[in-house]
């Protein structure tokens, strides 16, 4: 690997295994790190590991199925947002900047609201991300013969912002003993409740998502530089925006369906993966990806242990995330101009 | 390989520019088009890439209307020079110059060793091989229009466009690139390029075409076209167009009246540029 490989892949690389060893150990219930191994080990080896079986419980059925989801979540956030950033050549927008946040949050609104399973909320959650997108993509196809992104982005934000207000509508009438604190929580982001088989789903759709964004990851280097720029190289820019559109819109509210909206990742990830990778995207998407994991895996590990109550994530990412991005934008020269 | 229009109308929609624009540009030819700001040379430019449908009128290629070509099959002859910018993330030049193969490689591929040994030739052609691990948004503006011409020629084109690419730089890199475009065009390129200065296209253009409120007013050798009379009604000032016998090529020099700030002792005669 060469010194620059190293710095991208292979340092993220160690520091998310010790990071996943470190958040299977802490918790209510401390395991060894030593331990961690040895359970990890036995399941790999097929052997017995000699610890109780509450240390295997604790591991494999409690922390297990949490450390997944952040580690899917985090990964799917921070690729979606480098796509959305290269895509509207602007390193300030992130996945919400089609409408994909507030979409998901009034389906999921809605399906507390009406008092629906789990299941349906996030269902209502999915479909609520892509239909918002959907709207703002077909609008601004509409409007043709101006900057296709300019009326992208300003459709998403009036987009946002009516979706919005239908939130705040929905949590006026909601009762507010029950249904308000549950609402407020999905909102805040958590990933509490997951269990394996809430991953199954998302997981076949992230990586249906993220499928095109690697088969098509060195011709996103051409969408950034503009849309006439790109067709005049000889690429098919709406077919492309199109599908690199679909692709980061399905990741996004696959991911926020089951936990809820959790900001700054898909805004800040990427600029620390252009720090240490550079723009060029084949090197940036995996690079953002184990970035991301990374980082909401910390996160999350931080909101379970650092308080009696649950900290919701999306106020973490946010009491961390807008200081590192401020220290971003007063000393990074490399990441964006 | 030739690039013609007839009666080409063109425009935004809702908003057209101008009309009854005919031209005509063959192998190793260079084209230049003079005109006023407004006058509508970008517009005409972007309609020549096929980046804007024509309102009236098509564009060429071989007698073939390109207007329903893809954009990889168009990007495979013509190639765009867009006036040097900053990128939004900092590419490596290198990165910036491959992306000109991409109208020759796979939908799914990213380039290959011999597509990099292209784009390294192409940076070496113009003299800036030792910017290629550089970074793009560091360097200057004069050696960013090298690198976008490089990128150019790593496409392959046969016609090469190319928006205002002395603009902005200083008088060092303009000779430059108008050498950079001569020798293109002796190697059987076609040009067509933009520019706001007379005197370039005397240095290098083969033709001129006038463009003034979106209506070609003439298209011809620089020197028929370039006159006294001509620069007056375009620009709207008084211009001296003097010969440089010794040097082969003309010069435009403004009236200098309400220019003058010192007396005319001062000045030697023949080097006076506007």
């Amino acid at each position: 690997m060469s010194r620059a490989g190293i710095l991208w892949l292979g340092l993220p690389s160690l520091a998310l295994l010790l990071l996943f060893i470190a958040a299977l150990a802490v918790g209510k219930f401390p395991v060894a790190p030593q331990d961690v191994v040895l359970v990890l080990w036995a399941k790999l080896s097929g052997a017995s590991s000699g610890l109780p079986p509450a240390v295997e419980t604790v591991v494999w059925q409690i922390r297990l199925p949490r450390i997944a989801a952040a580690l899917l979540i985090g990964a799917a956030l921070a690729a979606a947002g480098a796509t959305y950033q290269g895509l509207f050549r602007n390193p300030l927008v992130s996945p919400d900047i089609l409408g994909v946040a507030a979409g998901a949050g009034l389906g999921a609104v809605l399906g507390i609201f009406l008092s629906r399973s789990v299941i349906v909320v996030q269902a209502l959650a999915f479909v609520g991300g892509l239909g918002a997108v959907l709207t703002v993509y077909l609008i601004g196809a509409a409007m043709r013969g101006r900057d296709p992104l300019l009326v992208l982005v300003l459709a998403g934000v009036a987009m946002g912002t009516l979706l919005g207000s239908a939130i705040s509508l929905v949590k006026v009438f909601a009762d507010p003993y029950n249904q308000l604190p549950a609402i407020t929580f999905w909102l805040l982001g958590s990933l509490t409740a997951i269990t394996l088989p809430d991953l199954v789903p998302i997981l076949v759709v992230i990586v249906v998502g993220l499928l095109p964004l690697y088969l098509l990851r060195w011709r996103m280097n051409l969408m950034t530089l503009g849309d006439e720029e790109a067709r005049a190289l000889g690429v098919e820019t709406r077919t492309l925006r199109a599908v690199f559109i679909a692709a980061a819109t399905l990741i996004t509210s696959a991911a926020v369906s089951v936990s809820g909206i959790i900001g700054w990742i898909g805004l800040i990830i990427p600029h620390a993966a252009r720090l240490l990778a550079g723009p060029e995207f084949s090197r940036l998407l995996p690079a953002a990806m184990l970035l991301g994991a990374g980082y909401l895996l910390a996160v999350d590990t931080l909101a379970r242990t650092m308080a009696a109550i649950e900290v919701p994530i999306g106020i973490l990412t946010a009491f961390i995330g807008a200081p590192f991005f401020l220290w971003l934008l007063a000393t990074a020269r490399r990441g964006w101009q | 390989m030739t690039l013609s229009t007839d009666n080409l109308g063109f425009g935004y929609r809702g908003k057209p520019v101008g009309r009854g624009v005919t031209i005509e540009i063959r192998a190793g030819e260079v084209l230049c088009l003079l005109g006023p700001n407004g006058g509508g040379k970008t517009t005409l430019m972007k309609t020549l890439l096929g980046l804007l449908p024509p309102q009236e009128g098509a564009v060429r290629l071989d007698g073939e209307d390109i207007a329903v070509w893809s954009r990889k099959r168009l990007a495979r002859i013509v190639g765009y020079v867009p006036q040097a910018h900053a990128a939004f993330f900092p590419f490596t030049v290198i990165d910036i110059v491959l992306m000109g193969r991409s109208a020759h490689i796979g939908l799914f591929a990213a380039p290959s060793r011999a597509d990099g040994e292209i784009a390294r030739r192409a940076l070496a052609t113009l003299g800036i091989a030792h910017l290629a691990d550089r970074v793009y948004t560091e360097i200057s503006g004069g050696e960013r229009q090298l690198v976008l011409i490089a990128r150019a020629l790593a496409q392959e084109p046969r016609i090469l466009v190319m928006d205002e690419p002395t603009a902005s730089l200083d008088f060092g890199n303009q000779v430059r690139v108008l050498r950079q475009i001569a020798a293109l065009a002796r190697s059987g390129i076609a040009v067509v390029f933009s520019t706001h200065d007379p005197d370039h296209v005397f240095l290098c253009g083969d033709r001129v075409a006038l463009l003034h409120g979106g209506r070609m007013e003439e298209i011809g050798a620089p020197e028929a076209v370039i006159t006294p009379a001509s620069l007056k009604r375009l620009y709207g000032v008084e211009v001296q167009v003097v010969n440089l016998p010794d040097h082969d090529t003309r010069t435009c020099v403004p009236s200098v009246e309400g220019l003058r700030r010192r007396s005319t002792a001062t000045w030697s005669s023949g080097s006076g540029r506007g």
